[in-house]
């Protein structure tokens, strides 16, 4: 084996001195995140209403569809901890449900829209031109509905279901995706590795795949953090309009709709499905921040 | 025969004017960058490309690696003329010419490992089966001075010399003939600086490269290069042997050039000396003077100098100037 | 550190340090020196050593949390550190003037730059605006800069990187300052300009009588500048001495393969190369900071860092080797 020609190279047993020596990019950055105590509520949270969501059957006390399983309208007992609503049915095993569809179709409804809005922004942003001039326009005219007025529409030709719930929400976020994406393609695409790429003869889909993508990574995940609990709010949104999934299925949205009329006498039913939603949403708000946070100041090397 | 053959190159690039300006007549005014270049590098030759900033050598660089598209002029590769060759058929000269650039930071990326950034032209250009690679690459390693074990690294797990070892492995990974080297010792500490300019040219000799070395650095320059072509304002205004550069300058922005490099030790000249401070600023590459580019700042200045420009003559055996107080052939 | 007596910048057993991660990193570490009036000292370094943080704490730039500074900067024979920012910035400015290496981020893009000149001279002078006006004009002129008056209702980003750190210089000296620190001024210009800047600072000085201190990671500038340099290396000063003893005769085994580095005067072979990296301040040799790069290490470099000790009538390092 040919020895080295620049015997004035360091030998691999000396530390990189550049790195801190001892701990690994993971722990760090848990460091980091744990540090921020917005970013930990947060994250409790979103387990909390993950667990919820996938425990449902063995946490819930009751079935969530059965009426009369208590009086109606009855506040907060120990029997049942909720309270129940005018039909009779258990609150807390309700809101344990409603976890479901709102995860479901909050996480759903954001990996639809990640998947469409990052191919379009980095062929977008990568190949500049035209192409780009057309996908932004595209997304422009998107962004000017606002996502509510969008997805009743969508809805009213649709119909009405989860499956189209999620999708009407998906299609109001690709376009931010699509931005957040663009704006990071067009700086990384600047840097003198991707030039190094062109040259090496590497073609245009891999650089994109190879050495794009993962540069602009850390930011689309924060976007889709954030986005999660705006698409939640959304569902909510659209099933307190009665365009959500139709009764009896458990859904938060729904749930404060159907406790308006009580809202003097029972207050619980419209507020306690209101509580659990706002706690998720700023919880995963905080979640998203704090993982901006964690991740963003890395980006700046 | 040389390995490259570079000429009349120019490359202007369009200023993004007013709505006004494109739809009325009259003519666009573009920046000059490379105006009118020729030169010529042999197998195994190094030729230093120098000048200061706006002169149009880093875009020279990229011209003949055909990273941008040349605005006219000839570029001939191992006989073969590349300069109007489609982008899709370019394939087999990227294996022949590479580029180590200036900033080891931004020239790796963050997100790859060593060993696949390293490996990524071998595969690209199917210089060996997916198997055959890690060995290949480990070998890059080892002529670059770094070991084995930094193909599982992150470039943020290096110093920046080791990322530009990395860098010249990249550039090496395809067995090109000729590597433009873009400022690609700018950006290092001195110590380092030094380490890897030992590095080209040892690798220069065990494989027999040749360089096109573009730095604003002439000391740098002076130590790798055997040839130098001194570049102001887009065009070659000395074209000469290393040697005969630094010792009998003739054209007066190379006198300047060197006058002003600071030296250090008892051997010394003062970079204060006035009669060699050059004054003024560079006329802006857009609205270039009529006669010689550099007559606004030369202190030889004489009538001729503002009517016409100057055009590359041999003056001596391998020295080629562009000045009229040399015209007609000699000093 | 040298004795020299009246110097208008003295530092003694300057330290700063920073909290972080991996705990409080000393980024300079006891660091002494002074400058005396109409001397031009340079301060050299690789990325890393300390220089431009040195030149920092001077100024008093360093933020408090997560930084702190400990030891003695005299200026004029006042502690520096110990003042309140309100009495800093009074000196800051008039008394001592600082340009960096990028002018572009020093002058506000949005103001016209003779406007920006008078601005800095009224903090400090208390004459009227019409006679400031006419100041700034003739300091345009004095570090010359063609067509004055025309040129100060120009807004920098109609000035070359060269003249605008000259307008810098100009802002410096504006207020007749006892000292100047300069930090890379002009590691992003073009060799020629360099040249003419570097002309105008030695001008300035000899006229103005100014101490200046010129942090700078190029040994040439610093051959052709000052007249006594102070070599650091990670957090410490390794070399102090003369210009002529220091390129004639270096003491210190780093100043020495520094040196040897820079592709000079002779043509081809091979540079002297240092091998390794200068080391991260979080993972510090025992001993001597520099003896695992050093070619002339023994063992006891390994185990005791050396102290600054004499090595020649005007000159001093630290190094075990110098008897």
């Amino acid at each position: 084996m040919a020895r080295p020609l620049d015997a004035e190279a360091l030998p691999a047993q000396a530390p990189a001195t550049v790195a801190t020596p001892g701990t690994s990019t993971a722990r760090r950055w848990w460091r980091r995140f744990a540090r921020n105590r917005g970013a930990v509520f947060g994250l409790a949270v979103f387990l909390a209403v993950v667990v919820m969501a996938l425990c449902a059957d063995l946490l819930a006390p009751y079935d969530p569809l059965i009426q009369g399983v208590g009086p109606a309208n009855q506040p907060p007992t120990w029997a049942h901890w909720a309270g129940t609503d005018s039909f009779g049915r258990d609150m807390l095993s309700r809101i344990i449900y409603g976890a479901r569809i709102a995860l479901v179709v909050g996480i759903v409804a954001v990996l639809l829209a990640m998947l469409a809005g990052v191919s379009l922004g980095l062929v977008a942003g990568y190949y500049g031109g035209k192409v780009d001039a057309l996908i932004m326009r595209v997304m422009d005219g998107l962004f000017a509905f606002p996502i509510i007025i969008l997805a009743i529409a969508m809805m009213a030709v649709m119909g009405f279901g989860v499956k189209n719930v999620i999708i009407a929400v998906a299609v109001g976020f690709v376009a931010p995706f699509a931005r957040v994406t663009r704006a990071d393609v067009l700086a990384v695409k600047e840097e003198p590795y991707i030039e190094a790429a062109r040259l090496a003869g590497v073609s245009g889909p891999a650089i994109i795949a190879r050495h794009v993508l993962p540069n602009v990574l850390a930011p689309i995940i924060v976007q889709a953090a954030l986005r999660v609990s705006g698409a939640i709010i959304t569902e909510s949104g659209l099933s307190f309009l009665g365009l959500g999934p139709p009764p009896p299925t458990p859904v938060w949205g729904s749930m404060i709709a159907e406790g308006r009329n009580f809202i003097v006498m029972a207050p619980h039913v419209s507020t306690i499905p209101g509580i659990a939603l706002m706690v998720t949403i700023v919880g995963l708000n905080l979640l998203g921040d704090g993982l901006r946070d964690t991740l963003d100041p890395r980006l700046r090397r | 025969m040389a390995l490259l053959e570079v000429e009349d190159l120019v490359k202007h690039f369009p200023l993004r004017e007013g709505l006004l300006t494109r739809v009325l007549p009259g003519r666009r005014r573009v920046v000059r960058a490379v105006d009118g270049v020729s030169f010529t590098i042999d197998p195994g030759e190094t030729l230093g490309l120098v000048g200061e900033s706006g002169c149009g050598k880093t875009t020279t660089g990229r011209l003949v690696l055909r990273a941008i598209e040349p605005t006219s002029g000839r570029i001939v590769f191992d006989g073969e003329d590349i300069t109007a060759r489609p982008p899709g058929q370019l394939l087999p000269f990227r294996r022949k010419v590479q580029i180590v650039f200036q900033d080891p930071y931004t020239s790796l990326n963050p997100r790859m490992t060593v060993g696949r950034t390293v490996g990524e032209p071998i595969r690209v250009h199917r210089l060996a089966t997916d198997r055959q690679v890690p060995d290949r690459v480990s070998a890059l390693l080892d002529m670059v001075g770094l070991q084995p074990e930094h193909a599982g690294r992150y470039p943020h797990e290096l110093s920046g010399g080791q990322r530009q070892r990395v860098g010249i492995a990249r550039a090496l990974a395809v067995g090109p003939r000729l590597i433009v080297g873009d400022e690609a010792v700018s950006a290092l500490d001195v110590s380092v600086r030094a380490q890897i300019l030992n590095l080209f040219v040892d690798l220069r000799e065990r494989l027999g490269l040749a360089y096109l070395f573009v730095s604003h650095d002439l000391g740098v320059i002076r130590f790798v290069s055997h040839r130098v072509a001194v570049m102001y304002l887009g065009t070659l205004v000395e074209v000469t042997s290393t040697a005969a550069l630094f010792k009998q300058p003739l054209h007066p922005y190379t006198q300047a050039l060197l006058a002003a490099i600071p030296t250090i030790g008892d051997g010394r000249t003062s970079i204060f000396d006035q009669a060699r401070l050059l004054e003024g600023e560079l006329p802006s590459p857009i609205d270039l003077p009529r006669g010689c580019r550099f007559a606004s700042r030369c202190p030889h200045r004489f009538a001729r100098c503002d009517e016409a420009e100057p055009r590359l003559q041999a003056v001596a055996p391998g020295h080629v100037v562009a000045c009229h107080l040399y015209e007609g052939g000699s000093a | 550190m040298m004795r020299m007596t009246d110097p208008v910048l003295a530092v003694r057993d300057l330290v700063v340090e920073f909290t972080t991660e991996d705990g409080p990193l000393r980024a300079v570490d006891n660091v002494s020196f002074a400058v005396g009036r109409g001397e031009i000292v340079g301060l050299v370094g690789e990325s890393g050593a300390g220089k431009t943080l040195t030149a920092e704490a001077i100024l008093g730039l360093i933020r408090r949390p997560p930084g702190r500074v400990s030891g003695e900067v005299r200026f004029r024979g006042q502690n520096l550190l110990a003042l309140e920012e309100p009495a800093l910035a009074r000196i800051r400015g008039k008394d001592i003037a600082m340009i960096f290496q990028n002018p572009g981020a020093s002058l506000n893009p949005v103001f016209r730059v003779g406007d920006q000149l008078v601005e800095a001279m009224a903090l400090h002078l208390g004459e009227g605006r019409g006679a400031l006006r006419r100041r700034a004009e003739e300091i345009l002129t004095r570090v010359g800069i063609p067509s004055a008056a025309t040129r100060a209702r120009d807004y920098p980003h109609q000035f070359s990187g060269g003249m605008a750190q000259r307008v810098m210089i100009g802002m410096g000296v504006a207020c007749t300052p006892g000292l100047l620190v300069a930090d890379e001024p002009t590691t992003a210009l073009d060799v020629t300009i360099q040249a003419q800047v570097l002309s105008l600072i030695r001008r300035l000085a000899r006229e103005l009588g100014m101490a200046v201190l010129l942090v700078s990671h190029d040994l040439g500038i610093v051959s052709q500048m000052c007249h006594r340099v102070i070599v650091m290396y990670a957090g410490r000063v390794v070399e102090e001495a003369s210009i002529a003893t220091v390129f004639r005769a270096p003491a210190h085994p780093y100043t020495k393969a520094l040196i040897a580095c820079l592709p000079g005067l002779d043509e081809g072979g091979r540079l002297g190369a240092i091998p390794g990296v200068m080391p991260g301040l979080a993972a510090l040799p025992r001993g001597c900071r520099f003896h695992p790069r050093c070619s002339m290490a023994e063992p006891r470099c390994a185990v005791e860092e050396p102290a600054l000790r004499p090595a020649g009538a005007d000159q001093i390092a630290a190094c075990h080797l110098i008897p």
